[in-house]
This record gives C-alpha cells, structure tokens and sequence, in this order.
C-alpha cells in the first residue's frame, strides 16, 4: 500500500462520513476496482459485513463495565459510601471490607455481563465466518468466502435455502420470470413465502448473469430499520432510471426458497442492513410500581438524612458535656471543634447506617421478576396445543403492572375473533345470495367442534336436517377431517376445511350457467375474486418437497434460525395433515361421480370435477400440467383473501397459478386463462382497497379489478356525484349497500368488489406516472399512492361479499371476567360501527339493556356540541338517583372520523370525561394511528394503567403506546408480537393472565418491596439506637462481617422466595370471583399508608429487638459484640417471623428456605465465631456466640423480645381478618374449604349476580345452596335493528327488557 | 422461560404439568383469625406467665449490694488529689465501710464499677491490637495503626500492648476485709484468677514466646503505656501464667463494656476456709482501696459491687417482669379476641352476614 500523507487520510475521512450520512447514496460495483488498494476502493466507506454486536472488548471490560453499572444511581450510592469509608476522618468500618458488598453486586452483575457478551461475541463469530459465495473477477467465478468478506458493490450468489448474508437487492434469479422466494421467518416470524423479484431490464436474463458487465450505479436510501420500505433507483450507463423498491430487495437473515440461486447487488452490509437496524436490544419498560418504589427510596433517603443529622447533633452535644478530655477519646491529633467533629460524624454515620437505602433490593427485585416470568411461561393454561405456542414474557420487568389494568384496548379482528375467515354470503350485482347450505355447513361444524370425543368415535355424526344426499356426504367427509385434524393436533392456517370448502348456492349456480361466458357480472364477479388478491398458488407436494429440503439444511443453520426450526414443526404437520386429509375423499370419489350432475356440483365434488376436466383441457403453459387441484394451496397474507380464493375455487373459477406478469384462471368451463398482470396496487391502510390490472386474454381489454373497503369503493362509483350513475348502476348500488348493511348487522365482513375497463390512452399516460412513482426517491409512497389513486375512479360494482370472521373460543366469558374485574374493556377496530356493535354484543362487551351511544359527525362543530349534549345527559343520567340501583350501563360507540376530532387537543378532556363514564367504548374505522393516541389520551389524561392487546401489523402502535402490550400469534404474522411485552396464542388467555397472574405477581412484588423496606429499616435501626449509648460515635455492636452475611445470605432468599411463589388466593378462587383483580387497580395493596405503616411498624420492632436486650444486659459485665449476638439472633427471628406472618401458603419450598435460613445463620456464625481468632481487627468476635449459646439468658432475651416485637402485627392481622369483610378476606375464607364446596360457593355468587354485574365494592351474598342456578347462559346475542349512525345522529337508544329472574 | 429446551413433537413447548411448574405444590395457608390462634394466644399467655414467675422467683433468691467509693468516706481526699494531674505518680488509698444484712449464700462475686465510662467509642475501642496480645512478635515492635496515637512513646519505642483501651486500664486495687460481730477481723479472700473467658485467656491471649528468654527480655524495647506505672511485664513477677499479655485483669479490662455504665470482675470469693465456707456472712465489711483511676474528666463515678449469681445471671429484675407484663399482654389480647370471636366469627367463617 502506498504511502498517504494524513491530510489526505483525514480528508478521506471526512468525506466517508459525510457519504454515510447523506440521504442518498450512489454505489458502483467493486469488480473493475478488484485488487486495488483500499484507499482507490469506490465504497470503501460503507462499513463491512462483519458484525460485531458485544458491547465490550477483553481489554476494557474493567473500566467499561463500571462505566455501565455506574449509570444505575444507587450503585454511585454504594461506590461512593464505600470510598467515603476510606477517609480517615470519617470512616465507620474497616475500609476494605465496606468495599465488600458493593464489590459482590458489581462483580455478580459483571459476570453476568461477561457471560451475555460472550455468548453475543460466539454467534457473531459463528454468523461472519458462515459461508458465501462472491464474485471475484480473478476467477470468473462466484467463490466461496465468509459472510465477514461480504462488501457494499459485491456481487454475492445465494442459493436455495440458504441464508441471506447481506441485504441485496435482486439482479438475477435462476427462475425464468426472474422472481425468487423468501422466507423472512427470521426477522419478522412470517412464515409464508414472500416473493422478490429482480429489477427489471438491468440484467439480461441470460442463463448466466456477468457481473462484470454491470456499468450501473445503484443509488438508494440512507440505511432504516424498515422492513417493508426501501426506495432505490438504478441508473444505467445510458443515464435511464429503473425503480426498484422492497420487493427487490432480498433481507439479510431471511432464507431463499423454492429458488435454484439468486445473484444480488450488496447495497447494505454488516450493521447496515435492515435486520441488524431492527435488532435493537430489548426495550426498558419501567413499571408503575417501580416508579412508586423509587419516590419511597428517596423517603428513604431523607429518613437516613435525618437520622444522620440526628447522629451529628447528638454527638456534638455529648462532646459538649464532657467537662474534660476524658482517657477514652481519642486525640486525633491537632486542635478540633466539637462542631467539627460532629459535621464528620455526619457522614459516618450515612456510611454506618447505608443499607437503609436497600442495596440488595433492585437486584432482589430483578430476581424476583425473573421467577414469576419463569412460572408464566410455564403455565399449561396459557399454552395453545393448535400452535405450539406458550406464553412468551418479553419484557420481563413489567410483570406486577398486569395485575393493576385498569383499561383494554383491544383489537377485534385476530384478536376477539379468530381471523379465519369464513365465506358467509355475497350480493352480485343487486342480488343477494345468502347461501344457506354453507351457513347450515357452518353450524355443523360448530357442533362437531363441541362434539369431538363424539365423532372421534362414531363413524357416521347425525345428519343435518334439510339436507341433499351429497350434503350428508360432506358431512361425513368433515367428520372425518375433524377426526384427521384432532389426531395430528395441528390447526395450521388454511388447511382446515372450514375455511377452504365453500357449499355453492344452488340460484347463483344457476346463474353462472345460465350466464353467456365471457361477460355478465356473475363471471367478472368470480374473475375478480380469484384475480384481484396477491395470495401465492403452491401445490401441497412441492411444499412437502420444500419442508424436506429444509430439514436437510438444518445443520448448517445459524443460531438466528431458532425461530424457523421452530416453524418447521408446524409447516410438516400441515403438510401431514393435507394428505391425510384428501384419503377419504378419494375414497368417495366413484360414489359422487354417478351421483351428481357433471357440471356445478355442489361443493365436494367441484373439485374432482376441476381435477378430470383438467386432463382434457389443454395443460397451460406453466400451470401445473398433472397437477390434482386438489394440491393447490393458498398462501395469502391475509386470511381474508384466501377465503374469497376458496370461495370463487367453489364456483369453478380456480386461480392455478400466480407469477408477477400472470395470473391462470381455470373456467368453470375447464378453460384456462392466462391474465397478464399490468400492475397491483397494494392495499395499504388509507385507500383500504387493493386493485390489479390485467390485460384480459380473449377480450385483449385492459381491465382494473378492486376490492376494498365498502365505503372506500363506493365513494368511487362512477362520477362523485350520485345521479350522474345510470339508472341500472344506481339501483344496484343502493341495492348492494342494502345488503351490506344488513351483512354489517350479522357481523360479517364485508367488501366491495368492483372493475373498471381501462382506455388505452389513459392507460399509457397513467402508466408513466407510476413509472415516475416507482423510479422516485422522496414521497415515493405518497406519489404511488396518489397514483393508485388516479387509477382507481369511475369503477363499477359489480357486488359485495360477507365473510365471517368467527370470535375465538371463550371471547365473551373473558370479556365479561375483565369487566367484572373492574377492567374497562375498549375494542379499537377498522371495521364498520354495524359490524362492531354487532360483535361488540357477540362478546358481551355490549349487553342488551345497556344504553348505547352512537356518535358520528363530519365536522368540529357538530362534534363539539354532540360532546357537550352527551355529556350533559350521561352526567344527568348517572346523577338521577332512579337509576341507582338499575343495572344499566352506558355504552360508546364511536366513528374514526369522529374520534380524531373529539381527540383535538380543546375537545380531550370532554372526550375523556365522557368515556370515563361508560361502560364499554367501541371506536370503528380507526387507523392504527389512532388508536395509539387513543391510548395515549385516555393514559396521559386519567393517568390510568392501560394495557393493549392486537395481533396485527396496524396495532403495534397501540401496543408501544399502552403501558402493556400485548401481542397475539395469530393470522397475521408476528410484527405485534415483536413489538408487544407478552405474546400469548389466544385472547381467552388474558384472563388467567391478568386475573391470576397478573394478581399474584402484582401482590407477591409490592408485599416483597414493602417487606424489604421494613427489614433494612428494622435491621439498621438497631445500630441507630446504639448510637445513643456510645456517644454517637458510629460504633457497630455487631461484627461488620456478621452484618453483611446477614443482608447477603440469612435473610435474602426468603423474601426472594416469597416474592416468586407467596400465594394469596388460589388460581381457580381468582378466576371464578374476578372483582378480586380490584384490589391491585389504582393505589393497590402497594400504597403511601402500607410504605408507613411498614415503616413504622419497623421502627417499632427494632425499638423492641433493641430495648428489651438493653435493660436485660444493663449493668452487667457485658461486651459490645457479646450484647450484638443477641441482638442480631433476634432481629434474625424477627425479621424472618415476620414474614412468616405475611406468607399466605406453605409450600414445602417454603419451610426449606425459612428452616435453611436460620440454620445458615447458625452454622454460618458458629463457624465463623470459632475460627476468627484475629482474623478481623479490631473487631473480635472469637467464641462469643458459642458463650452466647450455652447462657440461657441468652434465650430467654431472644423469647420474650421476638413475642414482644411481632404481637401487635400478629394481633393487627388476627383482627383484620376476623372483623373486616373485604372480598378478599372473604374470599380468603372461601379458599379454605374443600373445592368441591368452593366451587359451590362461587357458582352461587355468580348465579346471584345475574350476569355480570360490575362495580359493587362487596360482594352479594349468596342464597342458601339449594338455589343453585346455571351460570353461563348468555341470551343469544339480539341484532340490533335500530338506525345507526348516519351523518352527525345521537341516537340514544336503549332497549331495556326485564332483567333476568 | 422462552428458552426452554423444545421436545420434538407437536406438542414440544408444551410446560410440564408438574406441581411445582404449575403452582399447584400441596400447601398449608395457615388462616390468622381470632378463632383459629386463640389457643395458641392462652397457651402463650400461659408459657411467659410460667417463665416470668420462675425467673422472678429465683431472682429473688440473688443478693446484690453497690458500693459507691467515688467519694464515699476517706476517698473524699483521694479525689481532690487526683484532680490534680502532678499528683498522677502519687498513691492514694481509702477505706470505704458497708454493712451485709443478710448473708451472702454461695458463690460471691466482687466487681468493680464505672459510670460514664464510654468503653464503646468507636475509636477508643478500635484503639487495640489483637495480634499483638495474641504474641505476635511482628506485632510487639511494630503496633498496628488502630493503636495511633497510642502506638509509639514520645521517644520513638513502641508501646506494649499499645492503643487507648489498654492505656486507661482501671488500676484501682481493692481488698475487703469482714468486721465480725463478735469483733473478729478477717480479710476475705478473694480469687484474683479465674475471672477471665477461658478463651481468652488460653487463645485469643498470649505472651510472644522468644526461646530461653524471660518476660522483661522480650519486651525489651518496647514502651510502657503512658498511663501506666508499671510494664506490663511486672504485673505479677512471680506468676508466669498472670503476668504480661495474660495478666487477668488486663484480659478482663480488653474485654471492652457494651455500656457507658458497666462492671468488671475483679475477684470471687475464696470458699476454702471459715467463716466464708457458706459465702458471707451478714456483718460489717470494709474495702480497702489503692486509688488511682481519675474519673472527673467524665463526671464517673467507681463503685464496687458484690452478688451472687443464679443460673441466668447477676441480680435483674427486668427480664421477669418483662415476661410477666407480656403474659398480661397477651392474655388481655386474648380475651379481646375471644369476644371478637363471640361477636363475629364464631362458625368459622362470616360469610352470612
């Protein structure tokens, strides 16, 4: 290398730094600079590919890791104390073992830093050293180098399942159509393939790209951590732009799948990339009770202060009275004030009395957390056979927080229901058809669910009423799917017959026969179904080939894939489950085909229909040639596009196959046609539609396909202005929203499908704007957006179609529980208000006599005066004292539109005030935005705990935003889980979660805090009342390291252990009486008067555990450390007693802890006291315990001082349980009979109560156990048939019926 | 946790169903309500009564009598005199007169006594070096710095043993003689062995041992403490075992007092001969005392107490009616509980109100 002067070093310098930070950047491929040095290098200033994630290096461990631990203040405290101690002047112990604690904690913390950096510093090793292969112009060959080698400008070539070392952006793919799958498992946990496709007309698909022909500069963004943006544009030698966005980019850490190889230009690397920017640590969530705690630490601190000065006055005043230098004080050498002296004993005595400030509380705290996260995951109760999943506690420093929610916001779709979606109903072109096999097919399938042991047995299940042959058939054919599905325990996405088979309704069969092909818009309507979507076509035995491959690769994976090989597991059993599955069917199939008529048979039988004509039709051109369409398989992002998939494979139309150019439709008629795919404009959450252009194969029209949203398609219809549409359109549109309302009121889902026949003319200038779009670096979203928007007008509707998303299992029991437990439930939902209301009363969130509010208005004005009415009425209403006593409850239901206007910043606190006072919220057609600021405002404004759970991608804001979120592994990938503190598999789950763990941990972490508070303060005061017979002198009566055995060894593990597994009621008492989740809402058992009471209470105890020896040993021939024995053992029993009083269960856990504690600090000291000799100047502690042990004085002081001390807490609880009648004590004594007598008990409560009623301080007595009503009968959930919302209405409605006898 | 090693299989994360896992192990949850620890309140109440009773009993069985000497009778004159610090090398010795009352039965212990005498400052009694008395000789030459500034005489020798606590050692001498009735004059003798810890004595004590040389060689270079008259070596010159480091009352004056206002023994009562084969006899009793400690620089008063000792220890009243008090505490809680426990919960559990 040549030599450089350092000024160009230093300019060179500057300029890589100023390349990093700009916004855009322009890269060149390294090939033609191969072998030159590093300074002529074009990207030598984008970091490499290793990656280096330890925080630490060997060398400066030391230092750095002090550094770090001394951004935690009450380590400075520590360290600080412990030097102080070094000072002469001032020091209170021997210099060196002061040191000593603080030195445990920090090296204890340090060690675990080492270990954690060290694992850290393995798999980075283990990732750069993995292998690669790059393109070195020398060889002419891509050659295998380590990831580590990995530049910006290289040319790397990955091949089938592998990892991706880099981010890449696509160039070439051994796939004719240039398109290449990846798994991006890794990163965002989603599981179905993702296509990538290579950017267009950069490289020549030849057999075989030549990198070294590429003269293009690559010009992209500054490195984000987005995983679903990046806008790049490649300039060719000719100075043309081609745009290229994520879909060309391949992810480092993702697998490439179901492709040969694929060849990529590197444009991030190392730390760069997009997966390394995400990969940012876990987040520090400080809970409630943790900010409590810190206010009291400081309370604690001014106690010692005031001690102190205590200390410093006193000592001044004795050194007052002393008439003259008496033989025991010590001249220190040179002429000190009493005033002087007295200012250094100050601060020995802070370092005397330090441990009033807990040192070992934080990391108790800690290890407590770590215990009752360890008993969460561990809960069978929370774990979901159908997908493996347990409880994953992510934030672990939260726990206690989940017992003191006070607000849900909750998700509905995914998260209530169970985001499988179901094909219900659909209008086409004004006419509805409501399909009511199908529907009855549904409740059959409910029934079955419930029944399974039933069906597992029997062969044949009832058949259903009203039903054809062939539906007896499918029936049967269930049954025996169910029978497959239970024994492979899978309940993999769509593979379960309830979502992919579709009973055709017999009119609308008619119809599509009876429609001349070609046209009408019974065939557009199906087209558009299985056209207008991006699900993946991929034949069940390439997937079986693609899972075996993948297990193949397994050993050469990195730690990074845990989370694939996890997935694997359920991938095979899908596929395990999918063959199964298809045996009986084949079994069946000679039967049906003499049954039924050849062409539009009812379900079953479609698809061995497909399957024969699929032989004769002529094979496509790249369909599957042989393939049995019973193999097809549907990938889709979102469920609810594979159910319209299914639904038009029900009606003929098959999509076969989907490429980014082309999509292959199978006709009823057996005909196979080939679409060319001109555009697809992605959903996103404003437009809340999708469209794909297509290129008609026979009518050579270029046609726009959307589906959306129905409000976001109607207001497209035809010309913005109603009456401009012609007569026929008009009629159908009213129609079609006539049936969508009435879909709304069943709760379905509903969408809009609609087409539009594009000119040419207007194609071509359309089509160069959203060239310009896509090549664009700024606003690139917001210009494609705006053209989507330029496309998507005039469109025709051709129908609607409903689709039910069912609620999860035990969707209203929970929601009932989480009201009962004083928990307001909130449901934040995209969905219409019909659509919410009506799931809203599904799950109970809304009851039939409740009063519901419906607000929707257009403008400020309105809004604001609507505010200002409901308000007034509700305060009136709940002010009325007729309506005392009536179960009634106010209900919200809340528009988006109207939401982000009462969230204004003037109309918050009306807004907030009036949802304060009803019951349940239901805001519909909110964006995810909202929804954070909706949990913003109502946590800022009533200072509440929230807690927000989703599933989705458009819910990780709210989560974030809560101070507990909660992710569900659903449907819909895992970006809520990643985000969320605690992911759980099914929505029933929040109950044990909150209702039982959320309690315990709430309750055993604020009865450890306050427990630690009491035991320093005890333990320390001993020493402080000393100070008043040694002249203030900071003397310590007991041995120093006695004392730091004592806080480190004798009593650390019980209250550890007690914070861990201390039971205050039984899970199933909690579950079945949820108003006891109350207790730790608000202020909690954690509180300003438990903190003083316990403070005081200490102060008590150490006044006795002090006292008592006092006068026993006053006079006598005692020495100072022989008086500390006592004094020590006692505050042992004392302290440990204590708890004992406080620990609600005994394990056997328990006893050992307890019983091994004393016995430690027994053996401990005996040990110690028998072999220090002069171990420890000047302090002596030789033989005195034993002395200790053989004077019976000795127990006869410990006795009496430990009664003395712990009767009034003793004789407190006593009272307090026996006079008070709290829910909990109550509940207490329930939790004390047998369980069958238990249960007794609370079904009758629970029967009293009739139904939920929320908000009684005490609970209502039960009757005689004769009355032993059912309890969970739920009315069927009534369809409100009341006008909702239209343009600013107020309906308060109420439907009052006599409330249940 | 989330770590957890997975089973293969399609239930492979499934948590263990055990007891532990699931908090379900078999526990007692013991239910603190009046009439569930009523029993355990009257069997307490019951227990300190005993306790109180017995201890009171045999307290009063303990005889005990003070004897202040500070300024009591002739040693009136010695106090003026050691006032004055010139008259430091000067002896001085009184007689203090008491009466005995009633005999004296078994062991008889005799104490000295100090009031405000703060033998637990923190820096007084740091102000020692065990590994000196324990004989270390590196020790003997070279104090450790505890003992600053008590560790060098103003010539430069070192002081053995060094530090404030052996400094100020109580040098006061007593000897007590009995006035009989029929005017018989007896010194009582006293046991001046015997009253130190054995430990201490046989362990955490030792003269440093240098081959073949006696006492005063091996603390050759070595300074007396300043308050001292004598090296510590001429203790007792003819007693090896109670002279040096291991003189008793140097053990029994290191041993440093919890309390500003304490007692040291200074001898027991030799039962070998008449008339205190039965301990002592009830008559006029005089103490003889080698004045020397200057107290007036803390306003203390000296004493000298003499007692005989139960099983639990010296004459002390408070430890019986302490356990008498709590018998009476608890016995008033447990009355209070019993009508809490007539009035709310006599069948068990409440719930029916």
């Amino acid at each position: 290398m040549t030599w450089r002067s350092p000024l160009a070093l230093v300019r060179d310098a500057l300029r890589g730094q100023r390349a990093r930070r700009s916004d855009l950047r322009s890269l060149e491929s390294n090939l033609p600079y191969e072998g030159l040095g590093k300074a002529r290098q074009p990207n030598r200033h984008f970091p490499g590919n290793a990656i280096k994630t330890t925080k630490y290096t060997p060398l400066f461990f030391i230092p750095m890791n002090l550094f770090e631990q001394l951004h935690r203040w009450a380590n400075v405290y520590f360290v600080g104390l412990a030097f102080l101690n070094f000072v002469p002047v001032v020091n209170a112990f021997q210099p060196a073992v002061a040191l000593i604690p603080i030195c445990i904690i920090m090296s204890l913390t340090a060690l675990k830093d080492a270990w954690e950096d060290f694992r850290r510093y393995q798999s980075d090793r283990k990732l750069n050293n993995m292998p690669c292969f790059i393109y070195g112009r020398k060889e002419k060959q891509f050659v295998e180098r380590r990831w580590k080698d990995v530049r910006v400008g290289d040319f790397v070539k990955v091949v089938c399942n592998e990892t991706i070392p880099a981010d890449l952006l696509l160039l070439h793919t051994s796939d004719p159509d240039c398109v290449c799958h990846i798994e991006t498992a890794n990163l965002d946990g989603e599981t179905n393939l993702k296509q990538r496709r290579a950017v267009p007309h950069v490289c020549i698909s030849d057999p075989e790209l030549d990198p070294e022909s590429f003269g293009s500069v690559v010009v992209c963004e500054k490195p984000n951590n987005n995983l679903n943006h990046f806008k790049c544009y490649v300039e060719k030698p000719n100075k043309e732009r081609v745009g290229a966005g994520i879909e060309s980019l391949l992810l480092r850490g993702c697998t490439v799948r179901n492709t040969d190889h694929a060849v990529g230009f590197v444009v991030y690397a190392g730390h760069e990339t997009k997966s390394m920017l995400n990969n940012n640590g876990a987040r520090y969530k400080r809970s409630k009770l943790e900010r409590k705690l810190n206010t009291d630490v400081i309370f604690c601190v001014i106690l010692l202060v005031a001690m102190c000065l205590v200390g410093a006055v006193g000592h001044y005043l004795w050194l007052l009275s002393l008439p003259a230098a008496p033989p025991y004080l010590i001249p220190q050498g040179g002429p000190e004030s009493p005033s002087l002296t007295s200012f250094y004993m100050f601060f020995t005595m802070i370092i005397l009395l330090q441990i009033l400030i807990p040192i070992s509380l934080y990391i108790s705290i800690e290890l407590v957390k770590i215990g009752q996260v360890f008993f969460i995951t561990n809960d069978i109760d929370l774990y979901d056979e159908e997908t493996d999943n347990r409880m994953q506690c992510k934030a672990l420093n939260i726990t206690e927080d989940l017992g003191q929610i006070e607000y849900i916001f909750s998700d509905k779709t995914g998260t209530l229901t169970e985001n499988k979606m179901v094909f219900r109903r659909c209008s086409i072109g004004g006419n509805e058809y409501p399909h009511q096999e199908n529907a009855i097919r549904l409740a059959v399938f409910d029934e079955e669910e419930s029944e399974e042991e039933v069906i597992f047995n029997q062969r044949t299940p009832p058949p259903p009423a009203g039903w054809s042959l062939d539906a007896e058939e499918t029936s049967s054919g269930y049954a025996q799917h169910q029978r497959c599905s239970k024994r492979q325990g899978s309940g993999a996405a769509f593979s379960s017959p309830l979502e992919t088979e579709v009973i055709p309704d017999r009119k609308l069969l008619q119809q599509i026969s009876g429609a001349p092909s070609g046209g009408g818009p019974y065939l557009d309507f199906f087209l558009a179904l299985a056209i207008c979507n991006t699900v993946m076509v991929s034949m069940a035995t390439t997937q079986r080939q693609r899972v075996r491959r993948l297990s193949q690769a397994c050993p050469t994976k990195s730690p990074l894939d845990s989370l694939s090989n996890l997935l694997k597991g359920a991938g095979s059993i899908k596929n395990v489950f999918t063959s199964c599955r298809h045996k009986p069917k084949r079994r069946t199939h000679p039967d049906n085909a003499v049954i039924e008529e050849v062409q539009f048979s009812p379900h079953a039988n479609t698809e061995e229909i497909g399957n024969t004509k699929g032989v004769r039709a002529r094979s496509p051109r790249r369909g599957p040639p042989t393939a049995n369409l019973d193999n097809l398989c549907y990938e889709a992002e979102s469920p609810d596009e594979a159910a319209l998939v299914y639904a038009a494979k029900a009606y003929g139309f098959v999509l076969l196959a989907r490429t980014p150019d082309r999509v292959t439709v199978r006709l009823p008629s057996g005909e196979d046609l080939a679409f060319e795919v001109l555009d697809t404009l992605a959903f996103d959450y404003s437009r809340k539609r999708m469209s794909v252009l297509v290129r008609h194969p026979i009518t050579k029209e270029r046609v726009l396909y959307t589906k959306g949203a129905d409000y976001a398609i109607m207001e497209l219809l035809g010309t913005p202005y109603a009456e401009h549409l012609s007569g026929n359109q008009k009629a159908i549109a009213t129609d079609t929203q006539h049936h969508l309302n009435s879909y709304a009121k069943d709760g379905l889902r509903t969408l809009c499908i609609a087409k539009k026949v594009v000119s040419d003319s207007v194609y071509a200038s359309w089509s160069a704007n959203r060239q310009r779009a896509l090549a664009a670096i700024d606003d690139r979203d917001k210009l494609i957006m705006d053209t989507a928007m330029q496309l998507e007008t005039n469109l025709t509707l051709l129908g609607a179609t409903g689709i039910e998303d069912r609620l999860q299992d035990s969707v209203p029991d929970t929601v009932v529980a989480l009201r009962e437990a004083g928990i307001q439930v909130w449901v934040l939902t995209g969905d219409k208000p019909e659509t919410a209301v009506n799931i809203g009363y599904a799950c109970r969130l809304l009851e039939e006599e409740d009063l519901v509010i419906n607000m929707s208005c257009r403008n400020k004005v309105t809004c604001t005066s609507i505010l200002d009415c409901t308000l007034e009425e509700v305060r009136r209403y709940s002010s009325d004292p007729r309506n005392v006593d009536t179960t009634q409850a106010i209900s919200l239901v809340i528009d988006g539109h109207t939401l982000t206007t009462a969230l204004s910043p003037d109309l918050q606190d009306r807004f907030v005030d009036l949802a304060r006072r009803c019951r349940s919220v239901l805001c519909c057609r909110v964006t995810p935005l909202e929804k954070s600021r909706v949990v913003k405002v109502v946590k800022e404004k009533l200072g509440v705990t929230t807690l927000a759970v989703g599933d989705g991608a458009n819910d990780v804001n709210m989560i974030q935003a809560a101070d507990v979120g909660i992710g569900i592994s659903g449907q819909e990938g895992m970006q809520a889980v990643m985000a969320s503190d605690f992911a759980i598999s099914r929505f029933k789950h929040l109950k044990k979660l909150l209702l039982v763990h959320g309690h315990w941990c709430y309750t055993r972490l604020a009865n450890t805090i306050i427990y630690f508070f009491y035991k320093n303060v005890a333990y320390v005061n001993l020493l402080f009342w000393y100070q008043f017979y040694c002249g203030f002198s900071g003397t310590a009566m007991i041995d120093y390291w006695l004392m730091i055995f004592f806080n480190l060894f004798f009593t650390s593990t019980p209250p550890i252990m007690f914070g861990i597994m201390d039971k205050d009621l039984s899970a199933e008492m909690l579950l079945g009486v949820p108003e006891l989740y109350k207790t730790g809402q608000g202020e909690g058992v954690y509180n300003f008067t438990t903190f003083w009471v316990s403070v005081l209470d200490a102060f008590y105890q150490s006044l006795v555990c002090f006292f008592v020896p006092y006068l026993t040993y006053q006079d006598s021939d005692i020495d100072i450390f022989t008086f500390g024995t006592p004094l020590n053992t006692v505050s042992l029993f004392t302290i440990l007693l204590h708890l004992s009083i406080e620990i609600k269960s005994w394990t056997l856990v328990h006893w050992l802890i307890m019983v091994g504690s004393v016995a430690l600090y027994f053996i401990v000291t005996l040990i110690y006291s028998a072999t220090c000799v002069t171990c420890n100047p000047p302090s002596n502690p030789y033989w005195i315990f034993q002395s200790q042990m053989a004077d019976p004085m000795f127990y006869l002081v410990c006795i009496i001082t430990t009664v003395i001390a712990l009767l009034p807490r003793y004789v407190f609880h006593v009272l307090k349980n026996s006079i008070t009648s709290s829910a909990l004590m109550q509940a207490k004594h329930l939790d004390r009979l047998d369980p069958s007598s238990r249960d007794q008990w609370i079904k009758e409560w629970r029967s009293l109560r009739g139904g939920g009623q929320v908000g009684r301080p005490r609970l209502p007595t039960p009757p005689s156990p004769t009355l032993e009503t059912p309890v969970d009968v739920y009315p069927p959930s009534p369809t409100t048939s009341d006008v909702m919302g239209d343009d600013f209405t107020l309906n308060v409605f109420s439907k009052k019926r006599p409330s249940h006898t | 946790m989330g770590k957890a090693k997975v089973k293969p299989g399609p239930l492979g994360r499934r948590p263990d169903n055990s007891a532990f896992k699931q908090q379900r192990l078999p526990a007692w949850s013991p239910m603190l309500t009046a009439n569930s620890v009523l029993p355990f309140f009257y069997v307490m109440a019951v227990i300190c009564m005993v306790l109180g009773v017995w201890l009171l009993l045999t307290v009063q069985s303990t005889q005990e009598i003070k004897v202040d000497y500070t300024d009591a009778g002739t040693c009136n004159v010695c106090l003026e005199m050691r006032k004055n610090v010139s008259n430091a090398a000067k002896s001085c010795s009184c007689t203090v007169r008491f009466e005995i009352q009633k005999a004296f039965k078994g062991d008889v212990f005799f104490y000295y006594g100090l009031r405000n005498f703060h033998q637990n400052l923190r820096r007084y009694m740091d102000s020692r070096d065990d590994g000196q008395l324990v004989g270390k000789k590196a020790n003997l030459k070279n104090p450790s710095s505890y003992c600053e500034p008590f560790s060098k005489d103003p010539s430069g020798l070192p002081v053995a043993p060094c530090g404030a606590v052996a400094n100020s050692m109580f040098n006061d001498s007593f000897s007590l003689t009995y006035h009989g009735s029929s005017g018989l004059t007896a010194a009582v003798p006293l046991l001046r062995r015997g009253i130190t810890w054995y430990t201490d004595k046989n362990i955490k004590f030792h003269n440093p041992k240098i081959d073949n040389l006696t006492l005063p060689q091996v603390f050759e270079g070595t300074a007396k403490p300043l308050y001292w008259q004598r090296p510590v070596y001429q203790f007792e010159p003819l007693d090896p075992n109670n002279n040096g480091f291991i003189n008793d009352d140097l053990i029994v004056w290191m041993r440093e007092a919890a309390f500003p206002n304490f007692k040291k023994l200074y001898g027991i009562l030799n039962r070998t001969n008449k008339p205190f084969k039965n301990g002592l006899p009830a008559g006029n009793y005089s103490v003889e005392i080698s004045y020397n400690f200057p107290v007036q620089y803390f306003q203390g008063r000296k004493g000298v107490v003499l007692t005989t000792l139960t099983w639990f220890g010296g004459q002390n009243y408070f430890l019986p009616i302490a356990y008498l008090v709590t018998s009476g505490l608890i016995l008033l809680v447990a009355v209070v509980l019993t009508v809490v426990w007539w009035k709310f919960g006599k069948n068990g559990n409440n719930m029916q109100e």
